[in-house]
């Protein structure tokens, strides 16, 4: 299959697949945590139906420009998502789900509610904690391949975890934060379901709050993605494997998520950042002089 | 089909109660009754609730926060007072202070008696709930 | 070379009519006029050598020579004069040894130096040229609006606005200089005259604030310029040439320059106001708006970072590289940390600009064709970016009578169009995919490329913080709160029509970036490295985000602001007083709701991380020249 067929393949069922899968994932998160709190759980479909009651509502906002920026927030995790698994360049990915990430926070601000108004700042916290670590994890596949594009990553000779060791443990450690689990869900929770009463989304409801459901489902897929280009090389079966560990990752972090409680901003920030500083750092060195 | 029943989410509010009610509708989120079966949640936040619970009576103070709650909730909603303070007062009617029922500010669907009322009376009530929700949402489809 | 004559004397001869214009009719009427015929010579200036691999010009003149060591004597007198006059004695002391070492050597050793070409033209003095001939007018024209309301808020003292026009035009002449010399001694000699500009300019207000800050500043630059007259010295002595161009061929050729090239560096980092030296910039933040917007964010300290890159070639792994590197690196990284803990817009913005500075210095350190490209566009981009966000500071402090960010909250209902400037400056900063961020992404790779982990640490952590700073003043100004008064009516047309310029050339330049870099700067590359190796970003990636700026575009003049949604108030837990600024608190009080952004003081305390900035380049530089020195004896 030749470069363009494969992005348009891989672009469309992207758009197609990854809702369902990030849904399915999520009703999956929701039971499991249910069944180690010995209850019982929704439904593994409930998340659709949550969405699709989200676009029965009324239609309600607070000022003029705040489905505008939540809109733009989906369409540009969209874009990135399309980047990622059209073997993009990591770099441009990183930097495009900033963008999307952005938006998403100045909608938060637009509203000036007091909830919504610290939400976004812890948001911001998140993001700036943990963006070192991502950029380190996208340096890190560059020096061990040579090139940011995804494309030239799963192709390669051993699987790339085997290079990256730290940079994994340092990724996943900020998976936690990305994907929005405990102890680091400090801008909105999805299941404690109430931080600074909504967190971040306090001021959005209906169809927009919906579209964030969305727009989340499509951004953990992406980000299990960046699981998954650790362990793919150029073997037939690596995908299946690969796969199997993202979704061992995915139940680690549903593991951390009940029984870590939330921490405070301060913790959150030192430690990611001590963990891309440590981690991260070692790792590289230890490429580089590999390289020499 | 609506969605609306399969995933109702709630706002619960409290009065002036004595958190009795509260401690009940706090334990239907629990392992023992665990409402999240239904796909209910407790979201604290009006614009991302359907259903709004309300405990403890109403006096001069929480009128017009009850009132608030309700408007900022997005259309289909359904209200269920939750315990008899909460549906005329209780034993508490005809203290000075307390006005009466939740129905004296808004429209209330569903009222669940107890004092406290139980967590099954609870669910049922909310189940009622979910049944005027369907219709609330059918009469919006309509329009 | 008529043009370049031109772009240095016109100017200059504005400079001096200004200075006797008292009318204010008869001063806006020049300045923008002059304004405009400045952009277009730069403009006509790009098309006219639009095809050059490097023109050099001869031009001798013996009177020029004698004129410019005459005009330098006066001003060492002056400055040494004003030294000891408000007791800074550190300013006259470097000025007492640095124009004596000039004069003797200008004397003895200049003598019996033949210079071959004094001028020169290629496409990074084009760009230089074009930034500022068309930015820095256009922040001329704006200062007209600026000072009529600075005089209006001052009318108690006297108005010295003749000067201070003087000096703006000096300074473009200057520039312009630089930017077009290739002797050194002419280079030197333009360096100094914007030194001088920039401290009357900064002390132009003559509180003790201002006259302390500019001296602080004149002090750093003169130390700067000390090491700038060694290294002609050196230069002269050792290799009997003080030419730019011969300089670097030599050092491409293998002979060392290392110690001219690591004085240059010196000084280009006490322009550029790197750490251990920021503080000048900082202090530079009491003069008036368009002095902060032009000197100090878009064009003299560029001067510092034009030397920094044109010697590149040069730099690299050796220990003149090693200290830009290492700099520029810490530089960026602490003062993006600083920025998060600012409340004042200007000094939010000079933090940033210093950090900005730092990445263009590290890139240039690193010497490589894919680093000079970054560091050429992170130019390009920042001065457009940057004037934008000063002036638009500028604006809105004279309007709402505070230039602390956490009164610009509402800035959108009550100017609208400012703040939306405001909101195209900050994104054309940090945001995919607007250029900065491009020219970041380049110089991520270089730096990983280059090999020094170091460097891509810093870069890491310091776009983080950049991002946090950035996105909350963003976030600030975009909060859309109830009951404001539009208040822009009071807004001069001047700054208004300046203002748009900036802003759409900031998003144009985003635009069109990949035809600037494949017309100017690739060439620019292609004429003094050997062999360009492919760019840092992919072609398909630089059209991928001029894609995605288009989409942004599009979107916002589609979506904006339409919905037919119910409007409803935000949630206060049921106690919103209605208008959505107030609640109800307890006891009947109706209390405002007042929110801040986030300082986090002890993790970024300014004083904390300018310590560790500046001990840490203190080392690094001191122990650089300490190598050399010993490498020497």
């Amino acid at each position: 299959m030749d470069r363009i067929t494969y992005i348009i393949a891989a672009v469309i069922a992207y758009l197609v697949l990854a809702p369902l899968a990030g849904g399915i994932l999520a009703g999956v998160d929701r039971r499991i945590t249910a069944r180690m709190q010995g209850r019982f759980g929704p439904p593994i479909l409930q998340p659709f139906y949550d969405v699709f009651k989200l676009f029965e509502k009324e239609g309600i906002t607070v000022n003029k420009v705040q489905d505008f920026y939540v809109f733009c927030f989906l369409i540009f995790i969209i874009i990135t998502g399309c980047f990622f698994f059209a073997g993009g360049d990591l770099l441009l990915i990183i930097f495009t789900l900033t963008l999307a990430s952005v938006f998403l926070i100045v909608a938060a601000f637009s509203s000036n509610s007091p909830y919504a108004q610290v939400g976004a700042e812890r948001e911001l916290l998140q993001m700036m904690a943990y963006e070192p670590m991502v950029l380190i994890t996208a340096v890190g596949f560059y020096l061990v391949y040579g090139s940011f594009n995804i494309y030239d990553i799963v192709a390669g000779s051993l699987p790339a975890v085997i290079y990256l060791p730290g940079i994994f443990i340092g990724f996943v450690y900020i998976l936690t934060i990305k994907l929005r689990k405990s102890p680091f869900d400090l801008s909105m929770s999805h299941h404690a379901h109430q931080e600074l009463v909504k967190g971040l989304t306090t001021e959005f409801s209906g169809k927009t709050l919906g579209l964030i459901e969305i727009a989340h489902w499509y951004e953990n897929i992406f980000l299990l993605g960046f699981v998954y280009i650790f362990f793919a090389w150029n073997v037939g079966w690596s995908p299946v494997f690969a796969v199997l560990i993202c979704l061992v990752i995915y139940f680690l972090e549903i593991f951390i998520d009940n029984n870590e409680a939330r921490v405070k901003w301060q913790l959150a920030i030192n430690s990611s950042w001590i963990a891309a500083a440590s981690l991260g750092f070692v790792n590289m060195l230890v490429l580089y002089f590999l390289v020499l | 089909m609506s969605y609306v029943t399969k995933s109702p989410w709630i706002i619960h509010y409290d009065g002036s109660s004595c958190n009795g009610c509260d401690i009940e509708v706090l334990a239907c989120l629990t392992p023992m009754y665990d409402v999240e079966r239904f796909g209910i949640i407790n979201t604290g936040n009006p614009k991302h609730a359907d259903v709004f619970l309300v405990t403890g009576s109403i006096n001069e103070q929480n009128k017009p926060v009850v009132k608030q709650i309700y408007e900022q909730m997005p259309e289909p909603k359904v209200v269920v007072a939750v315990g008899i303070c909460a549906t005329s007062g209780g034993i508490f009617a005809e203290c000075y202070n307390v006005q009466g029922g939740t129905d004296m500010v808004i429209p209330v669907d569903v009222y669940v008696p107890g004092c406290a009322a139980r967590p099954e009376a609870i669910i049922d009530g909310v189940v009622k709930g979910l049944g005027v929700l369907a219709e609330k949402r059918a009469a919006m489809e309509k329009k | 070379m008529s043009t370049l004559f031109f772009l240095i004397l016109f100017p200059l001869v504005i400079a001096f009519a200004l200075l006797v214009l008292k009318a204010d009719q008869a001063r806006g009427f020049v300045v923008k006029a002059a304004a405009a015929v400045t952009a277009v010579g730069s403009i006509y200036l790009a098309w006219q050598y639009f095809g050059t691999n490097g023109d050099y010009f001869a031009y001798e003149s013996e009177a020029v020579t004698y004129g410019m060591m005459a005009v330098e004597i006066g001003l060492a007198i002056f400055i040494f004069v004003l030294g000891v006059k408000y007791k800074k004695y550190l300013a006259s002391l470097l000025v007492i040894i640095q124009a004596p070492i000039m004069v003797w050597f200008e004397l003895s050793y200049g003598h019996g130096i033949e210079v071959e070409n004094n001028l020169f033209i290629d496409k990074f003095s084009i760009i230089m040229a074009l930034i500022i001939g068309i930015i820095g007018s256009l922040i001329c024209v704006y200062a007209l609006g600026y000072m009529k309301d600075f005089q209006h808020h001052h009318h108690d003292q006297p108005d010295r606005r003749p000067l201070f026009f003087f000096l703006l035009f000096l300074f473009l002449s200057a520039m312009f200089g630089i930017v077009f010399s290739n002797n050194l001694v002419w280079l030197y000699f333009f360096w100094e005259i914007t030194t001088l500009c920039s401290f009357l300019l900064i002390g132009f207000t003559k509180t003790k604030e201002a006259t302390d800050n500019a001296f602080r500043a004149i002090i750093m630059n003169l130390l700067g310029g000390l090491a700038f007259v060694l290294a002609i010295v050196f230069m002269g002595v050792y290799y009997q040439t003080i030419e730019l161009n011969k300089m670097l061929a030599m050092g491409m050729l293998g002979y060392s320059v290392v110690i001219p090239a690591a004085l240059l560096a010196f000084a280009g980092i006490t322009k550029a106001a790197q750490m251990p030296f920021s503080s000048w910039l900082l202090g530079a933040m009491v003069a008036p708006t368009p002095v902060s917007a032009l000197l100090h964010s878009s064009t003299m300290v560029k001067a510092g970072v034009y030397l920094i890159v044109k010697l590149a070639p040069v730099l690299g792994l050796n220990p003149a590289g090693i200290m830009v590197m290492m700099v520029g690196g810490i530089t960026f990284m602490m003062a993006s940390f600083v920025a998060i803990n600012q409340s004042n817009a200007k000094r939010v913005l000079a933090y940033s600009t210093v950090a900005n500075l730092g990445l263009i210095v590290a890139c240039a350190g690193i010497g490589s064709p894919a680093a000079v490209w970054a560091a050429i566009m992170l130019i390009i981009f920042h001065a457009v970016a940057k004037s934008l966000l000063f002036l638009c500071v500028g604006t809105a402090e004279h309007n709402i009578g505070s230039r602390d960010i956490e009164d610009m909250d509402g800035l959108f209902g009550k100017m609208p169009r400012i703040a939306s400037y405001m909101i195209v400056g900050i994104c054309g900063m940090f945001l995919a995919p607007f250029g900065m961020l491009i020219s970041k992404w380049a110089a991520m790779k270089a730096f990983v490329d280059s090999g020094n982990i170091f460097l891509v640490v810093f870069i890491v952590f310091g776009s983080a913080a950049t991002l946090f700073f950035w996105t909350k003043w963003l976030g600030k100004i975009m909060a859309i709160m109830a009951r404001r008064e539009n208040i822009e009516s009071h807004v001069h047309s001047e700054e208004i029509m300046v203002l748009s310029t900036l802003a759409t050339l900031t998003v144009l330049v985003c635009l069109i970036f990949p035809v600037l870099s494949a017309f100017m700067v690739v060439p620019y590359l292609a004429s003094i490295y050997a062999s360009v190796a492919p760019l840092a970003i992919s072609s398909g990636n630089l059209y991928i985000m001029a894609a995605m700026l288009a989409l942004v575009i599009l979107m916002v003049i589609v979506g904006y602001g339409k919905t037919n949604k119910k409007i409803v108030p935000i949630y206060m837990a049921g106690v919103n007083a209605g208008d959505d600024l107030s609640f109800n608190g307890s006891i009947g009080q109706t209390l405002s709701v007042s929110l801040r952004n986030w300082y986090m003081e002890s993790y970024f305390g300014e004083r904390k991380m300018n310590i560790i900035g500046v001990l840490s380049t203190s080392v690094i530089i001191v122990g650089i020249f300490s190598l050399l020195l010993g490498g020497v004896l």
